[in-house]
């Protein structure tokens, strides 16, 4: 696998969300390129499948804004389950098998290398009914949102009693009405 | 004698649940001097434990023993194993309303008169009316604290409030205000005031919201007459031979079962809860289940014709600021066939913070429709509708064919079918509940369906006639004279109001009617 620093294909712009800087990256079999830090985290799935399933997360619920990270810290819920059951590994990987069958039918590429964000999505439409997918999208209800760091993006502040409420701070500032 | 009580006692009242009717029930009975024992199924988490994290708190306070739903209801679709979201802890769902405290109105104790008899609803009139149950309300507003009533003044209106405000005042409507809510505007009752925190559904760690668990428990624990005992989970209720009830079968934390003997047994164990004890309780005298001769026990399950509105606007909200009910619209609250429905509604502020929202605003959405929605948290205001749903035969709680608890007991099943009366009057909260948000520069608004039900009605109701219901005025059952129900099972209707401030004033009624029984030597 080539070691690649530096800009990744115009449409992989989000795997370089991670922050200033240029992140090391490496290029899969495929050409996905996958987070480094990612490609060596302990898992029970293939590094290529959770790198599918970090960008199928993503294309489930589309935020610009939030890193790969997040996604993948959702993904990894599914991971860890996954080491304790064959059942949830096999699903995982025969999930993601039968997404790259449909994208290589589709587009002649692996899902994660289809190039449209909407070609992508229309190729979860088709199997939103699948045990696999509402697998990945359930997990993401809790996986993604309910991360704390992500909040303050949402312009969510969270716990309030330690700070006294909002009494003070700003219950009813609006000031456009 | 003072608390705790023995196992054998059996001159004790037993009240089976905390929460609204159990807890205040209690408390009354404790006050004038009869002692009482409260089975809690859940934990005791005082104000100090509750946590300002809705999947954490979700996780503490919560009812999450399994149930089963089937109909043609989209919670079923939603969230077939969770029906309802009530609590499993001391206090009930007091610790997780809202505080919203509203009387039910003097048509609505009489449906069947006033909306005359609607095909495929089983609408009946309450035995009670509404100059019945004034001072009962009013004792109720004060003990509760109830801001716009007893001098106390109206808590301040949110970000939330204020656009729910300006756009209904745009579009006509003129009962606008931040509600009769029992969350302390100022203090009182030993309660700290309002601090506007925004998490008044994962407990008030302030104080300021009125809770059985506060307000009326420590009260009750005073005079030494009162014994709650958590984590006591009511399996069965016995009887004799003569058809009275004589105790209760309950398992405790260590899953171990006792029987607790009693005077009178009170079930207050909410609307799912309470029906499937006494379908439970069946024996071969009463093979039905206990106190159910008309057949009525479990069934006109209502949870109001509920639905919320969010609309997203270019500009911030920051509505999870505050009080999650800050405000009301009350207009459309009357019963109006002209807008193709029996009824009424209201509209109430609502808000969910970011994780809640994930899951609750349209359950099974993805993609970028759902996500561009997300993306403009904070600039989304809220509304819940709370509307009159039908009573119907077939929506009903029944015993699980399959389901079994960790006790071995059935679950239970609630079945629930949308009466078209509903859905239309769902349709037209919605229609009215975007052109609120629209007349103030809405962006987008969105229709939520109905979440987990938080009002759950009807399911052992009031009845003049035995064979209509399962209790009469007092939440005596027909059947059997030492067995109550002081729970919202008891609604013979369901009013467009929240049923709180009505459960607690029947408990305060009801333990006058079951004292002054006692007294005479009939209980």
């Amino acid at each position: 696998m080539a070691e690649v620093m530096g800009r990744a294909a115009p449409n992989r712009r989000s795997f370089l969300k991670g922050g200033a800087g240029l992140l090391a990256m490496t290029i899969m079999p495929s050409g996905l390129i996958v987070g480094q830090a990612w490609s060596q985290m302990p898992q029970a799935t293939k590094p290529e499948t959770f790198a599918t399933l970090v960008q199928m997360s993503r294309d489930t619920y589309p935020h610009a804004m939030i890193e790969d990270k997040y996604y993948a810290v959702a993904v990894d819920i599914l991971d860890q389950a996954a080491r304790a059951s064959e059942g949830d590994l096999a699903m995982l990987e025969d999930g993601v098998a039968k997404l790259n069958d449909a994208a290589r039918t589709k587009h002649d590429k692996d899902y994660a290398a289809v190039v449209s964000d909407d070609d992508r999505a229309a190729i979860l439409k088709a199997m939103e009914s699948d045990p696999f997918f509402q697998k990945i999208r359930s997990n993401l209800v809790v996986g993604l949102y309910n991360q704390k760091e992500l909040w303050p993006m949402f312009g969510y502040e969270g716990a309030s009693a330690d700070k006294g409420g909002y009494i003070e701070r700003g219950f009813d500032d609006i000031d456009w009405l | 004698m003072p608390a705790p009580y023995d196992l054998n006692d059996d001159s004790v009242a037993v009240i089976v649940g905390s929460g609204a009717g159990g807890g205040t029930l209690g408390t009354q009975l404790a006050l004038k001097g009869i002692d009482t024992v409260i089975l809690e199924a859940g934990s005791r988490h005082e104000t100090e434990d509750f946590i300002n994290d809705e999947w954490d708190s979700f996780g503490q306070l919560a009812w999450k023993d399994k149930r089963t739903t089937s109909g043609d209801w989209q919670v079923a679709k939603d969230f077939p194993n969770l029906p309802a979201w009530i609590v499993k802890a001391v206090g009930g769902s007091t610790t997780h309303w809202a505080g919203a405290s509203l009387r039910i109105q003097e048509h609505e104790f009489k449906t069947l008169t006033n909306y005359g008899a609607i095909e495929g609803a089983n609408l009946l009139d309450w035995p009670i009316d509404l100059k019945e149950m004034e001072p009962w309300y009013a004792m109720a507003e004060d003990r509760m604290g109830v801001t716009r009533t007893n001098g106390i003044p109206g808590l301040p209106g949110n970000n939330n409030f204020k656009v729910l405000e300006a756009g209904a005042k745009k579009i006509g409507y003129k009962e606008v205000h931040t509600g009769r809510m029992a969350i302390n505007s100022e203090p009182r009752d030993d309660r700290a005031s309002c601090l506007q925190i925004g998490f008044c559904f994962q407990g008030c760690k302030s104080g300021a919201k009125w809770s059985t668990l506060v307000s009326e428990i420590p009260k009750g624990e005073e005079t030494g007459r009162l014994e709650v005992r958590p984590d006591s989970q009511v399996l069965r209720i016995e009887h004799d031979a003569s058809g009275k009830v004589t105790g209760v079968v309950y398992a405790d934390k260590d899953g171990k079962e006792h029987v607790q003997k009693a005077r009178i047994v009170a079930v207050a164990g909410n609307s799912i809860e309470s029906p499937r004890l006494l379908l439970n309780s069946q024996s071969s005298m009463f093979p039905d289940g206990l106190a159910n001769s008309s057949g009525q026990v479990g069934r006109n399950y209502m949870r109001h014709t509920t639905g919320s509105v969010y609309a997203t606007f270019d500009k911030p909200v920051h509505m999870y600021r505050g009080t999650t009910m800050a405000g009301i619209v009350q207009d459309e609250a009357r019963h109006d066939t002209s807008r193709g429905f029996a009824g009424g509604y209201e509209f109430e502020t609502l808000s969910l913070g970011l994780p809640f929202m994930a899951a609750f605003l349209d359950p099974g959405k993805w993609g970028r429709d759902f996500s561009s929605a997300m993306d403009e948290y904070r600039n989304m205001a809220g509304l819940w509708i709370v509307g009159e749903d039908m009573p119907r035969e077939k929506n009903r709680i029944t015993l699980s064919d399959s389901d079994k608890d960790a006790f071995g007991m059935p679950v239970a099943n609630v079945n629930f079918d949308d009466h078209p009366n509903d859905t239309a009057m769902r349709n037209h909260a919605y229609q009215q509940g975007s052109a609120i948000y629209d007349a103030v520069g809405a962006v987008r608004t969105i229709h939520t369906p109905p979440y987990p039900s938080t009002h759950n009605l009807g399911t052992n109701r009031m009845s003049e006639k035995p064979e209509d219901g399962v209790v009469n005025r007092f939440g005596q059952t027909h059947d059997i004279p030492n067995l109550f129900v002081s729970d919202g099972s008891q609604f013979t209707t369901g009013a467009a109001e929240n049923p709180t401030l009505t459960i607690v004033a029947l408990a305060l009624r009801q333990a006058d009617h079951i004292a002054g029984r006692m007294a005479s030597g009939e209980l």
